[in-house]
């Protein structure tokens, strides 16, 4: 087993979750028509609701629009972990989820190769939206469409370790609906995504307190001042912990003698 | 406990259980390269949980698996390089067209393209799927979907083909030619073949036997061996007083 063998198996597994996502067009509309939704129809009409006071990263008072920017980046990339976990568990179901844990690399490896897949996945989706919304007279600093790159990485892998996690516990697709109920809507609405942390305060402390401790209120937040070309030292070590977390016991998940297939028997 | 290095398989004295009820107790048997065995036995007897043990999917508790002389516990990966499974499910990616599964499963082996698109089209020529290498799985019948499947088992070169009910659904003649197939490779490439199955016409004379029923080892042995123990003359009526029989 040599370093070669690694990158053979992770550029297929990349290349393969790449080509599938370019060819399947309605997955790709379907992933920005809803961040869109939410940038062209809910942030105009919550524009009048909501007074912004001038916090960082921004420098100057901003539109709903521009804040609420780097919270559908994030929702791209929550959907997306979740959904590639979908597909892990549809993928399960289906076999060809055995075709990649039986090849000779470590089961680690394996799924943090699905895991970047995802992400590049995520990624691209990312950028499409970033354009649209540069068309919608949202701008960020050239140099923050650089900075965000790295984010993105973390952020997506962090999303995608959850999604994993969670994906190696459900034992049929059918659980996995009330689940993404379960996970995706409180984390978004939980969270710094659609308003400050500040503003939430005002209406409950309790909720506040939830939202700075949801990790997906961190991701957003590195994304956040990335795109204005800041680091956000704190929502870095937050995100990059709640990954290793997401990821060490979804390796523990997909670990054969805790028993990662359904058990159902047969001949 | 002996492990013979020389087999291409060893299995001793295996058991796992599901919640407390047991799927497989004290199984033992090996198979030589160029050895094609059939594992017998109806629905529930362990088949499946035998081959998601070998192929590492579940961790065996008790007992040992051999590969090739390396320990599927210890030595998985060594163990695993030199497996090639075909599932009782499909688990081709029906998006993708017949090259790009097929490299799909070199990369994961570690295959470079340089050395992975002549053994693509070795093996798809002699199973007449060649023409077809860019035409979409979807777009396959169930045989040459099965076709492909071998044909992607065999691309890393393994010593033991693993089969669990390769023609389940399949019309007479693409199972007659999946059999034939196979029991040339086992006997042209000295390839080691374990092919679970409850069709007792797809066993030739010259075939080993694995008779599983009720998670334990009924009978094993040659075709003619297993026939002189159960005191009967066709494997029809062999296979019935192992399952049946013992059923009572």
């Amino acid at each position: 087993m040599n370093l070669v063998h690694y990158w053979r198996a992770m550029s297929g597994i990349i290349g393969r979750e790449l080509w599938r996502f370019i060819t399947q067009r309605e997955r790709f509309i379907s992933a920005l028509v809803r961040p869109l939704i939410w940038l062209f129809v809910f942030a105009a009409g919550f524009r009048a609701a909501l007074g912004l006071a001038i916090t960082p990263p921004y420098e100057t008072y901003i539109l709903y629009e521009v804040y609420i920017t780097p919270g559908l980046i994030g929702m791209i990339q929550l959907f997306n972990g979740m959904q590639s976990s979908l597909s892990m568990v549809y993928d399960r179901e289906m076999g060809s989820m055995r075709i990649l844990m039986v090849c000779p690399l470590p089961r680690w490896f394996l799924l943090l190769s699905k895991l970047l897949a995802g992400t590049f996945v995520s990624i691209l989706q990312v950028y499409v939206f970033l354009a649209i919304a540069w068309f919608y007279d949202i701008h960020a600093p050239w140099q923050g469409y650089l900075w965000v790159l790295p984010t993105l990485i973390l952020s997506g892998l962090m999303l995608g370790a959850l999604g994993l996690l969670l994906s190696s516990f459900i034992k049929q697709l059918e659980n996995f609906a009330g689940v993404m109920n379960f996970v995706i809507f409180p984390m978004f609405f939980m969270s710094t995504a659609l308003y400050p942390l500040w503003k939430m305060k005002e209406s409950s402390a309790l909720l506040a307190k939830l939202a700075e401790y949801n990790p997906f209120s961190q991701a957003v937040e590195l994304i956040r001042f990335a795109l204005y070309g800041q680091f956000d030292q704190h929502a870095f070590f937050y995100t990059l912990s709640a990954f290793i977390v997401f990821m060490a016991a979804a390796i523990v998940g997909y670990n054969p003698s805790k028993g990662m297939m359904s058990k159902k028997g047969g001949g | 406990m002996t492990i013979n290095n020389s087999s291409a398989l060893c299995i001793e004295q295996l058991s796992y259980a599901y919640s407390g009820k047991k799927a497989l107790d004290n199984v033992s048997f090996s198979i030589q390269p160029g050895e094609c065995t059939l594992l017998l036995g109806p629905n529930g007897a362990g088949k499946s949980t035998l081959f998601s043990l070998i192929t590492r999917l579940y961790d065996s508790r008790d007992g040992q698996i051999n590969l090739c002389g390396y320990d599927i516990k210890r030595q998985t990966r060594l163990a695993l390089a030199k497996l090639g499974v075909v599932f009782q499910q499909s688990t081709l990616d029906m998006d993708l067209t017949v090259m790009q599964n097929l490299l799909y499963h070199t990369a994961l082996h570690g295959i470079s393209r340089k050395v992975a698109l002549p053994r693509i089209q070795q093996e798809l020529e002699r199973l007449n799927m060649y023409e077809r290498r860019f035409e979409k799985i979807r777009q396959l019948n169930g045989g040459h979907k099965r076709r492909v499947e071998i044909a992607r088992a065999l691309l890393h070169k393994p010593a033991l083909l693993l089969l669990d009910e390769p023609t389940v659904g399949l019309d007479v003649p693409s199972r007659l030619a999946i059999v034939d197939y196979v029991h040339q490779l086992a006997a042209e490439e000295n390839l080691a073949v374990l092919w679970a199955s409850h069709l007792i016409d797809e066993i030739f004379p010259d075939d080993h036997l694995v008779v599983l029923h009720k998670a334990c080892v009924k009978a094993k042995g040659t075709v003619d061996e297993v026939l002189a123990a159960t005191e009967t003359t066709s494997i029809k009526d062999a296979f019935y007083n192992l399952t049946q029989g013992a059923a009572s």
